[in-house]
C-alpha cells in the first residue's frame, strides 16, 4: 500500500531528470500564471465575479435533479435526444451505439475530458471506429500515444523538436523543421481534411443551460464548431455539474474563464448550440460516474463547482515541477486530486500528498473552490483509511510523540541542531529528500524558547 | 430503474440544503469610448478594426481588397450579396472559400468578441471554414462588457450562434502563439460610425 503513495512523487522524479526542460516547464506555466494575473487585474470587480459564479454554482447544486429535468426537457423540446449515463462504460457504449447505427467508421473529437476520463479512444478503437482529436495539443499527444499532461495546454510537456519529429514520423514533414508556424500549417491541412470527410463529431460541454436547452462550447482553435457544422451527427459529452440555471448567468463565467485560464479576454470561439441544423442530428449524453457520490461528501462536494480552467495547474508549485503525467489521471493538477480519489480512493491515494498546502490553487480559483483544504480533507481519510503506508505512519507518530511533550520536544531540537552543526552530512545527503534540489539552512543557534527566556530575563 | 431515474435520485438523496439563487453584488466596468476600447481589444488579440461611415466605404474596401478569391458576402445591403447561394452547401464545397463577409449584432468592448447569430451566417460553416472573416457591426452596438451583451441577445433565438474574438489561434507548439490553426486566418472588423 505504500507503495501508492510514491507513485507521484516517483514519476516526478523522473520528470526532473531533464532539468533543462522541468525549469521550462515551470517558468512558462509560471508565466500563463502571470497573464492571468494581469488579466484579472484590469477588472475592479474581478472578486465580485469569482464571488458571482461560486455562489451560482452553490445554488445550482443544490437544485441540481430539478435543474437537469428543466434541461432534459427544454433540449428535447430543441430537437436534442438526451441520454443519461450512470458510469464510463455506460457513456461509452451509448456512444458506440448512435455511431454504429449510422454505420460511421470516422469520428471527430474536440477536447472533452470527460471522454478522457470514461477511456473513450481506446473503447471506440477497439471497436474499429476511428477517431481523431481535432484540438492541435490533444492531436500532438494523439499521434504520440500518451494522455494530455494539461486540460487547458494538452502538449505543454512537449518541445518544438518532439512536436518536430511527431509529425515528421506521422504526417511527413521536413526533418527537423521546427518552425511553429510551418508545423501548425501542416496540422491544419491534415485536420481541415478530416473534418470534412469524418462521419460523426464529438465534443465537451462547457456549460448547459437549464433556462434554454442549449450546450455552451469555449475554443480558441473552433474545432468544436469545424467538426460539428461539416458532419451528420453530434455527440456532446457533459459531466452533470455542467448545468447552469439562465443563460444571463454566461456573462459571468465566460469573463472569469478564459481569464483564468490564459489570461485571454475570452476564448475565440463561445458558441451556442440549441436546436441541430438542417438534416442533423443532436445528442447530449449526461454522465454521472462518481459524481453523486462526490456530491454526497460534505467536504468535498464543492469540487463540482469546477469550470475547468486549470488556473491552480499553473500556479501550483508542484503541478509546476512535476508535470501533469505524475498525476496518472484525466485531470491532474490540485483539482485533479481531490476529483480523483473520488472515483478510485486506492489508485490515487498519492496525489492529495502532491501538494504543499500553500493555498494559492484556492486564491486562483474562479469558482472559489477550497481547494488546499480538501487536499488536507482527503489526507485525513486516506491516513485512516490506510493507505498512508508504514513508513509515513510511523514518522508521524514519532512526530506526534515528540510534539506532545514538551521535554522530550526541547531535547529533540537541541539534539538536532547540534547534530546538524556537528556533521551536516548527516542531512545534506541524498536520503534526505529535502535535501533534493536545495541546501539545508545553517541551524540556529538556539531555540525560539532559550531565546525568549534570556531576552525576558534581560 | 433506469440510469437516468438513479441518477436522479441519488442527486436527490446527496444534495445540500437549498442554497438561494444569488443576484450580482458587483457593478461591471464599463468604458466611456466603447468603440476605442473595443479596437484596442481587438488588436490585442491578433484582429484588426476600421471605422467606417457607411456600407458604401466597405464596399469601396472590398473591392480592393479581393481579386480571383471565393467571396462570400452575407449582408443584402452590400454589392453583390451571394450568401443564399450558399446556403446547403456542404463543407467540401464550401473548403475553397477564400473571403466571408457577414453582420455581427454586438461587439463588446472588453474581450472583443461579436455575437452572431445563426442567421448572419447563411451557413454554421462559413465563418469558421474560410481563409478570412470580415465582421460588419454598427457603433451603436457595440457595448462595454458581456452583461450588457446577454442582455440584449436571446442565446435561443436560432439554432446556433456564436461570440467570436479574433482569428483562430494556437499556442499548442511549445507557447507560441500561432494565428490560423484550423479556421480563418485573418479577421478584419468594420465599425460603421454613427455619426451621419
Amino acid at each position: 500500500m505504500n507503495k501508492t503513495i510514491e507513485e507521484h512523487s516517483k514519476a516526478a522524479s523522473v520528470f526532473l531528470e531533464d532539468a533543462e526542460r522541468a525549469k521550462w516547464h515551470d517558468e512558462t506555466l509560471w508565466f500563463v500564471r502571470a497573464k492571468r494575473d494581469k488579466a484579472a487585474h484590469t477588472l475592479p470587480e474581478w472578486e465580485g465575479l469569482r464571488e458571482a459564479a461560486s455562489k451560482i454554482k452553490e445554488h445550482t447544486l443544490s437544485k441540481l435533479d430539478d435543474y437537469l429535468l428543466e434541461f432534459e426537457a427544454k433540449a428535447q423540446a430543441n430537437g436534442i435526444t438526451v441520454h443519461w449515463a450512470d458510469d464510463a462504460e455506460e457513456h461509452n457504449k451509448i456512444i458506440t451505439h448512435i455511431i454504429k447505427k449510422h454505420n460511421a467508421k470516422s469520428v471527430v473529437k474536440s477536447k472533452s475530458m470527460l471522454t478522457e476520463e470514461c477511456q473513450l479512444n481506446h473503447y471506440l478503437r477497439d471497436r474499429n471506429i476511428s477517431v481523431v482529436d481535432t484540438d492541435l495539443g490533444e492531436y500532438i499527444v494523439q499521434l504520440r500515444e500518451e494522455q494530455p499532461s494539461h486540460i487547458v495546454l494538452p502538449a505543454i510537456h512537449l518541445k518544438k523538436e518532439d512536436v518536430s519529429d511527431t509529425f515528421y514520423k506521422h504526417l511527413q514533414t521536413e526533418k527537423g523543421n521546427k518552425d511553429e508556424v510551418y508545423l501548425t500549417r501542416a496540422a491544419r491541412t491534415v485536420l481541415r481534411n478530416k473534418f470534412i470527410t469524418a462521419d460523426v463529431a464529438i465534443t465537451g460541454v462547457n456549460f448547459a443551460i437549464a433556462e434554454t436547452g442549449g450546450i455552451v462550447i469555449c475554443t480558441n482553435e473552433g474545432n468544436a464548431d469545424l467538426g460539428v457544422h461539416a458532419n451528420k451527427v453530434h455527440i456532446a459529452c457533459m459531466g452533470f455539474e455542467k448545468i447552469i440555471p439562465k443563460a444571463e448567468h454566461l456573462s459571468v463565467f465566460l469573463r472569469l474563464l478564459a481569464r483564468s485560464a490564459t489570461g485571454q479576454p475570452i476564448t475565440t470561439y463561445s458558441s451556442h448550440f440549441h436546436r441541430p441544423k438542417e438534416g442533423q442530428e443532436m445528442h447530449i449524453v449526461i454522465v454521472n460516474n462518481g459524481r453523486t457520490a462526490q456530491l454526497g461528501r460534505e467536504e468535498f462536494r464543492s469540487s463540482l463547482k469546477c469550470i475547468r480552467c486549470a488556473a491552480c495547474f499553473n500556479t501550483c508549485p508542484v503541478y509546476r515541477r512535476s508535470g501533469g503525467h505524475s498525476y496518472h489521471n484525466s485531470v491532474a493538477g490540485p483539482i485533479g486530486s481531490i476529483l480523483a480519489p473520488n472515483l478510485d480512493m486506492r489508485k490515487n491515494a498519492d496525489l492529495p500528498f502532491a501538494s504543499t498546502l500553500c493555498g494559492s490553487c484556492t486564491n486562483v480559483c474562479p469558482v472559489k473552490i477550497n481547494i488546499h483544504e480538501q487536499l488536507w480533507s482527503w489526507r485525513q481519510i486516506l491516513m485512516k483509511e490506510g493507505y498512508g503506508g508504514a513508513a509515513k505512519k510511523a514518522s508521524m507518530q514519532a512526530m506526534a510523540a515528540v510534539f506532545s511533550n514538551s521535554t522530550v520536544f526541547k531535547m529533540s531540537g537541541k539534539m538536532g541542531r547540534k547534530f546538524m552543526s556537528w556533521i551536516p552530512g548527516l542531512v545534506n545527503n541524498k536520503f534526505n529528500p529535502w535535501y533534493k534540489q536545495r541546501d539545508m539552512p545553517e541551524p540556529p543557534k538556539e531555540s525560539f524558547n532559550e531565546w525568549y527566556r534570556k531576552n525576558r530575563k534581560a | 430503474m433506469s440510469s437516468r431515474e438513479k441518477i436522479l435520485a441519488d442527486i436527490k438523496r446527496n444534495k445540500p440544503a437549498e442554497v438561494a439563487i444569488p443576484s450580482f453584488e458587483f457593478t461591471a466596468t464599463t468604458y466611456d469610448n466603447v468603440v476605442t476600447k473595443y479596437m484596442e481589444t481587438l488588436l490585442g488579440i491578433g484582429g484588426n478594426c476600421n471605422v467606417v461611415k457607411d456600407l458604401t466605404e466597405v464596399n469601396k474596401i472590398l473591392s480592393t481588397l479581393v481579386k480571383d478569391q471565393e467571396v462570400v458576402i452575407g449582408i443584402s445591403e452590400l454589392g453583390g450579396y451571394n450568401a443564399s447561394e450558399y446556403a446547403f452547401k456542404d463543407a467540401a464545397a464550401l473548403e475553397g472559400v477564400d473571403t466571408v463577409v457577414i453582420e455581427g449584432n454586438y461587439a463588446v468592448a472588453e474581450n472583443a468578441s461579436i455575437w452572431i447569430p445563426e442567421k448572419n451566417m447563411v451557413n454554421r460553416m462559413l465563418p469558421f471554414i474560410c481563409q478570412h472573416l470580415i465582421i460588419v457591426v454598427n457603433e451603436s452596438d457595440v457595448v462595454s462588457n458581456m452583461h450588457e451583451a446577454y442582455a440584449r441577445i436571446k442565446v435561443d433565438e436560432d439554432g446556433y450562434g456564436a461570440f467570436i474574438a479574433g482569428p483562430f489561434k494556437t499556442a499548442d507548439i511549445e507557447q507560441s502563439l500561432v494565428i490560423g490553426a484550423h479556421g480563418p486566418l485573418s479577421l478584419n472588423v468594420f465599425i460603421i460610425s454613427a455619426d451621419k
